[in-house]
Parts: C-alpha cells; sequence; structure tokens
C-alpha cells in the first residue's frame, strides 16, 4: 500500500522532473563538457583539452577579464544609481501623491520596452552626427555648452554613457518590486512611531529599511545578474565592443562562437565561467544580507 | 456518389415532411454521409498525394532586401516545373548564422541554404557532411554551367587541390551575385567642395589633404560601418595587399612573417593618419554600417567605404544620391591596391536531402542569365552570371569593374587565426581613437599570433 503511495506520488513528480532534467540539467552537464573539449561546434571531431580552456580563461585572456571589469562597472552603476533611484520613486508612489498610478505606468514602460529598440533609440538621440544630439542641445540650452561631449566616442565616457542607458532601461523593474514590497509594510507601525515622536526619516531610517532589506537582497541579487549578462543594449548603442571598452562577457562568448576559427568549447568555458562568478557573487549577497538581517 | 447523397437526402427529405421521420433513416443518413465524407477524402487524399509527387525544396536565407524577388522567382519556377520552392528569410544576418548552426548541430538544414562565415567554417559544414560537392553538376556538358560564373565568383565557393582545410577539390556553392567592397563618394557634395566630381582622389596623400577641408566645410568624411569591426579589416587588408603584396600577406597569416613587419606597421599608420588628418566621420568606430549608410544617403558624409549592396539601399534611402564608385586610394605604388571582392553570397546544397537533385536543377535555374537579370535589377545587387552584365545600370557597372581587382580571403587558401583577427580590428579601433600606437597594435597582434600559434602546435 505504502509502494503504491509513493509510486503515485513519484508519477506526479516525474513529468516536472523529467522536463527540468532535459531543459536545464542536461544540457548544463552538456555544456560543462563541452568545455572541456577544442571544438568548432560543426565538426564531429572534438579534441578534449581537459581544463586547459578555465586554464586560458583564468591566466591568458586579457580581453575576457577586460569585459568582466566593464561588466562590474556597469553592475556597479546598477546597483547604486539604478537601484537607489528606483527606490526613491517607488518610496513616493508608495506615499499619497497625486497621479501616481501615471507614474507607476510611465516608470514601468522602459522594462518592458525591446533591448535593442532602447539601444537604438538612445543611440539616437545622443549621437551627434548620426542622431539627433538631443542631450548635448539640452546641454546647451542649459547654459552648459562646455559640458557638450561626444559621448558615444570617447573611451572615457562610453561605458558610463552605456551603464546609464542601461540604468534606465532596468530601473522599473526594482521600481516595480520595491513597491510591492512597501505596500506589505503594515500602515500601523509607522502610526505608532509618529505618535512616539519619530518624524519622516526616522521612520524611513528605522521601519522601512530594516522590512526592506530582504526586498532589497532580493532586486541586487537581480541586477547584478542582469547587468553581468547585459548585451544586446550594448549592440544597439554601439554596435560592439569599441576596441574594448564596452566589451562584456556575452560579447567575448559570442566572439569565441563566430569568426574563421570559432571556438565552441572555449565559448562554453567561458559561460561556465560566468555561471560560477555570478553564483558566488550571489551567494556572498545572500549570506551578507542573512548577517546583517 | 451523387446519386447516393441525392437519395438520401430525397429519402429524407420525403420523410422529414411526413410524420414517418424515424431514428432508423436518420441513422442510414448520417451513415451515408459519413461514409460519403471518408470515400471523398480518400480520393482527395490519393490526388493530392499525386500532385505532391513533386518535391517542395526549402531555401533558408538572409537576405530580405532579396527576399521579394526570390518569392517571385520561386513561384515562376513552380509555374515552370510543378517544383514549390518554399524561401524562409531569417534576418538578421546574426541570427541567421546561429540558426544554420545549431540546424546543422541538429542535422536537419533544410535542403538549400546559404553559409554566412569564412572558408575554414565553409570547411567545416563541408567535412561534417553538410555540403554537397557540385563539381559533377558544374562540369557537365562541357563545363557549361561552370563557365556562365565570373571565375572570382566561383573561387569562393571551391577548394582547389592540396588546400590548407584538408578538403577534397571541388565547387561546393553556388554564386547568387557578386559583390565588391570599394569607396563611393558623393559627387554633389564634392562640387560643393570646389573639387572635380568626375576626379576622386587616387593617391593616399591626395585624400588625407582633403580632411582638412571637409572639417572646415562642416561635412563628415569617411563613413563606414567600422563598429562591425569586420569592414576595418577589409580596408586593412586592401593596404596591406597594396603596401606588401599578397604573398607576405599570406605568409604573415601562415606566421612566417611577423606582424611588427615594418610593412604591417605601415598598414596600422595608414589608419592613425587618416584621423590625424581629420578624414575619418566623428564616431567612426561605433558606427553601425546602416548609420553609415543612412549617413551617406542623406549627403552628410562625402566618402563611405561599403559593398556593392550599397546601390540597393541608397536607392531606397535617396533615390536622386549622386555618386560614383572608386578605389580606396593608393598608398604604394610598388604593389596594385587590390579590394575584397567575389561571391556576395551563395547557395549550398544539403547533402543529406532527399531532394538535392531537384535543388542543384532550381540552382541551375535560378542563376541563368534571365534570372540573373531579373535579380540584379529587382535588388541592384551584381549579377554572378557573368552573361548579365550587359543589362545592369552604370553604378553597378562600376562596381562590377572592380571584380578586375578583387580578392577575397575565402580564396587565399589560408585563414587567420579568429583571436589574431580580433586583436587586429580591436586595435585599428584603439588607433583611431588615439588610445595606442601603430607599433603597439602590431606587437599585441603578433602576441596573440604566437600564442594562438603555440595552441595549434601544442595540440
Amino acid at each position: 500500500m505504502r509502494l503504491k503511495e509513493t509510486l503515485e506520488n513519484y508519477v506526479f513528480v516525474v513529468p516536472a522532473v523529467a522536463i527540468f532534467s532535459v531543459f536545464y540539467i542536461i544540457p548544463f552537464i552538456w555544456v560543462f563538457q563541452l568545455g572541456l573539449f577544442d571544438w568548432d561546434g560543426i565538426s564531429f571531431a572534438r579534441n578534449f583539452v581537459g581544463l586547459a580552456n578555465f586554464k586560458e580563461i583564468l591566466l591568458q585572456d586579457r580581453n575576457w577579464w577586460q569585459s568582466m571589469w566593464n561588466a562590474s562597472y556597469i553592475t556597479l552603476i546598477a546597483l547604486t544609481f539604478q537601484n537607489i533611484l528606483a527606490f526613491m520613486l517607488a518610496w513616493a508612489c508608495d506615499r499619497e501623491i497625486r497621479m501616481k498610478n501615471f507614474y507607476r505606468v510611465i516608470f514601468f514602460i522602459p522594462p518592458v520596452l525591446s533591448e535593442i529598440v532602447v539601444g537604438m533609440v538612445w543611440r539616437f538621440i545622443i549621437n551627434d552626427i548620426e542622431g539627433a544630439n538631443i542631450i548635448n542641445r539640452l546641454l546647451a540650452a542649459c547654459g552648459f555648452p562646455n559640458l557638450m561631449h561626444h559621448w558615444l566616442s570617447d573611451p572615457k565616457t562610453i561605458l558610463t554613457t552605456v551603464a546609464l542607458v542601461h540604468c534606465w532601461k532596468g530601473f522599473g523593474w526594482g521600481f516595480l518590486i520595491f513597491l510591492a514590497g512597501l505596500q506589505t509594510i503594515p500602515h500601523q507601525l509607522y502610526e505608532a512611531a509618529r505618535i512616539d515622536g519619530a518624524n519622516a526619516w526616522h521612520s524611513f531610517k528605522k521601519i522601512t529599511i530594516p522590512l526592506m532589506v530582504p526586498i532589497i537582497v532580493l532586486v541586487a541579487i537581480l541586477t547584478v545578474l542582469g547587468s553581468m549578462q547585459a548585451f544586446v543594449l550594448i549592440f544597439g548603442l554601439v554596435g560592439g565592443e569599441f576596441a574594448g571598452h564596452t566589451s562584456v562577457p556575452v560579447l567575448r562568448i559570442l566572439a569565441s562562437m563566430r569568426g574563421s576559427s570559432p571556438r565552441f568549447g572555449y565559448a562554453c568555458a567561458q559561460g561556465i565561467t560566468l555561471g560560477v562568478v555570478l553564483v558566488i557573487i550571489s551567494f556572498i549577497q545572500y549570506r551578507f544580507s542573512k548577517k546583517g538581517h | 456518389m451523387l446519386n447516393f447523397y441525392i437519395t438520401s437526402f430525397y429519402n429524407l427529405s420525403l420523410r422529414g415532411k411526413s410524420p414517418m421521420i424515424n431514428g432508423r433513416s436518420m441513422r442510414v443518413f448520417f451513415g451515408n454521409v459519413l461514409l460519403g465524407i471518408f470515400v471523398f477524402f480518400s480520393v482527395l487524399g490519393c490526388s493530392s498525394q499525386r500532385t505532391e509527387a513533386k518535391p517542395t525544396i526549402n531555401v533558408w536565407h538572409w537576405m530580405t532586401d532579396r527576399d521579394a524577388a526570390f518569392q517571385d522567382l520561386a513561384k515562376k519556377y513552380e509555374n515552370l516545373t510543378g517544383v514549390k520552392v518554399n524561401f524562409e528569410l531569417y534576418a538578421p544576418s546574426e541570427a541567421y548564422s546561429q540558426k544554420i548552426r545549431a540546424a546543422a548541430q541538429g542535422i536537419n538544414l533544410p535542403d538549400i541554404f546559404g553559409l554566412l562565415g569564412e572558408k575554414l567554417d565553409f570547411s567545416s559544414f563541408i567535412k561534417a557532411g553538410h555540403i554537397l560537392d557540385i563539381t559533377p553538376y558544374m562540369e557537365a556538358d562541357n563545363n557549361k554551367w561552370k563557365d556562365s560564373f565570373f571565375p572570382k565568383a566561383l573561387a569562393v565557393n571551391e577548394f582547389a587541390p592540396g588546400n590548407s582545410y584538408g578538403i577534397k577539390p571541388g565547387i561546393f556553392g553556388v554564386p547568387i551575385d557578386i559583390m565588391t567592397i570599394q569607396m563611393v563618394y558623393n559627387k554633389k557634395l564634392f562640387t560643393q567642395l570646389g573639387l572635380d566630381p568626375n576626379q576622386p582622389p587616387k593617391t593616399l596623400r591626395e585624400f588625407l589633404n582633403l580632411g582638412a577641408k571637409i572639417k572646415a566645410s562642416g561635412m563628415q568624411g569617411l563613413v563606414s560601418g567600422w563598429g562591425e569591426v569586420w569592414m576595418i579589416e577589409c580596408l586593412a587588408n586592401d593596404y596591406a595587399f597594396n603596401i606588401m603584396g599578397k604573398d607576405k600577406v599570406l605568409d604573415t597569416i601562415k606566421g612566417e612573417v611577423p606582424y611588427t613587419d615594418a610593412d604591417w606597421v605601415k598598414v596600422f599608420n595608414i589608419f592613425k593618419q587618416m584621423n590625424d588628418s581629420g578624414i575619418l566621420a566623428q564616431g567612426i568606430i561605433s558606427m553601425i554600417n546602416k548609420s553609415a549608410e543612412q549617413l551617406f544617403a542623406n549627403e552628410k558624409a562625402v566618402f563611405a567605404f561599403n559593398g556593392s549592396w550599397c546601390v540597393n539601399v541608397y536607392k531606397g534611402m535617396n533615390p536622386g544620391l549622386e555618386y560614383a564608385a572608386m578605389l580606396p586610394p593608393q598608398a604604394s605604388s610598388e604593389h596594385p591596391m587590390v579590394i575584397w571582392g567575389g561571391a556576395g553570397s551563395s547557395f549550398m546544397v544539403n547533402a543529406r536531402s532527399r531532394n538535392k537533385e531537384e535543388a542543384v536543377k532550381f540552382l541551375t535555374w535560378l542563376t541563368d542569365e534571365d534570372q540573373q537579370a531579373y535579380l540584379a535589377q529587382a535588388t541592384n545587387n551584381l549579377p554572378a552570371n557573368k552573361r548579365s552584365l550587359s543589362k545592369i545600370p552604370e553604378i553597378l557597372a562600376q562596381f562590377a569593374r572592380g571584380m578586375d581587382f578583387a580578392t577575397h580571403p575565402n580564396v587565399w587558401g589560408v585563414s587567420e587565426y579568429s583571436l589574431v583577427t580580433e586583436a587586429f580590428n580591436l586595435g585599428i579601433q584603439s588607433i583611431i581613437i588615439g588610445e595606442k600606437t601603430p607599433e603597439a597594435v602590431a606587437a599585441e597582434v603578433q602576441k596573440v599570433k604566437d600564442r594562438e600559434l603555440a595552441r595549434k602546435k601544442a595540440q
């Protein structure tokens, strides 16, 4: 009887396990397996090279680490500027302000747009020759003509420009999650604090922030995962790697997979390396937040 | 059968008028109807199977500008032969490349497909048994099919005896059109600058001297899609051939001449000179080719470095644009100026296809004089069939004349490592933005080359 029940339970679980295995576990194992080969992606012959691809990534591939650095820079700006902005706007919309539903819709438009479209549109907005040069025109109109700049063709500003457009594209997600989190905080807590003489800042510091920590960690982890894997936007905005200044890990993986001598095995090893780095960062964030909480 | 229905319906109708209608007659009627439907669809199925005896040929391609013309030709071919040709467009080219690669890995390539990539990639597909050797078809009837093409167009799809890819000699692709990549200049802007619109600069010095004049007039100089780095490599190779000649370039790829050689430094230096002279458009290294084409078509740039496909693009963007094609200005008189050219796009036949014979027949028809002339007129691409040339517009003829100077990495017999090419292209981008010197880039490229040679040796 018990065996029958157990079997029945397994019957319910098997479809989900099968789908998960076929579409997640097996491809992951294959990717790792391919990372151990030198393979062009087409030939039937694969040359087993052990951990040589990983060794090359870790010790020799300067372009890879340059791309990791660039992605980290974008991530850092997203973690700070984008998330603080998202939090502040969510906090404002959580309060009784006029037209808050209108703002909610407006703030959520950028995330639902296609990344390539956002890249092309911002390219048009920013670019001074091919585009409308709107940023520079605004700067001039506001009395700051000395700040006018070739934002997308200067190696000193291109990555920051990319990062800021990435923030514009991504902050809506953070805004939505923060807003949902803020709405779960009971209003009685704020009322009690007010009766005890707490001002808005004290309420924010002592009630809002501590209760929002799990949400902040969630948004931070999602931001890291999203920003470290950004590439479509960069393609649309600057057309590629701009002498390595806008190179990011996914562009490097793509570069390994194409060209006159594609290296599929190496690209798989790069993918695994990126995945491991992201898992480690997420784990550290999670542990850090648990400790803080 | 019809009589059967009429009888049943008549019986039912008659009975329907009378109170005698009952369950049995209804059952008989519906039984007859079901039987009729069964027989009807059986006959229909049989007859449709007879018409399906002619196969459907599936073709995958990425050429958005040629899709409508392909569809027209497919209809025409179906009317002529009864063979349906199903052209499926997958764009952009990057996505198409990935799709083809995935289909090859899954062994489900269509009957005919185009291949984007370099010769090494091409050879991988052949080695994996995905591409049919069409030499016997080309050489049938005293090379009738083969002789209809420009030899350079065919060379891209050909593997010569003793090739370094280890491929059995033969022809493995059918060129649909040809292309050359050279410079174009705006005649109207030339006049505005006080230059003779029929005398484009012939030497690099003349070209560079125009930089200051163009900048002073508020125009842009040279535009090109150098954000998509392969176009940088293309121009750099043109100058490498011009400065050091074909043999030395190929020796470099073979690893016998280093990139730190003085001639290569000269090649890198050309890009520094271009940047210093102001002839390059602002932001050229983050420019995608579509933007470059818009700038040139909108008469904001005096020169463009682009392929012959641009004729169609410019026509769409600005039909009144007055421009002409020119070879890149010579940097040296020691060797002739060479440009990239050859087969623009080619179709390959899937060696595993059940319809390969029909596929070859279709490609033979598609590359015939009339179809090629139609494609050239409809899409403004240069025809691969040399007999169709007499019917093309003047600007296309200018590009076609460039075929005399054309070469292509796919006909060199050797391929550079991807990482070396990448270091080469990104290095030139660094020179243009003033980050690195030509010497530093040459040293970096050679370092990558040494590493790749060592890796290859270790295998």
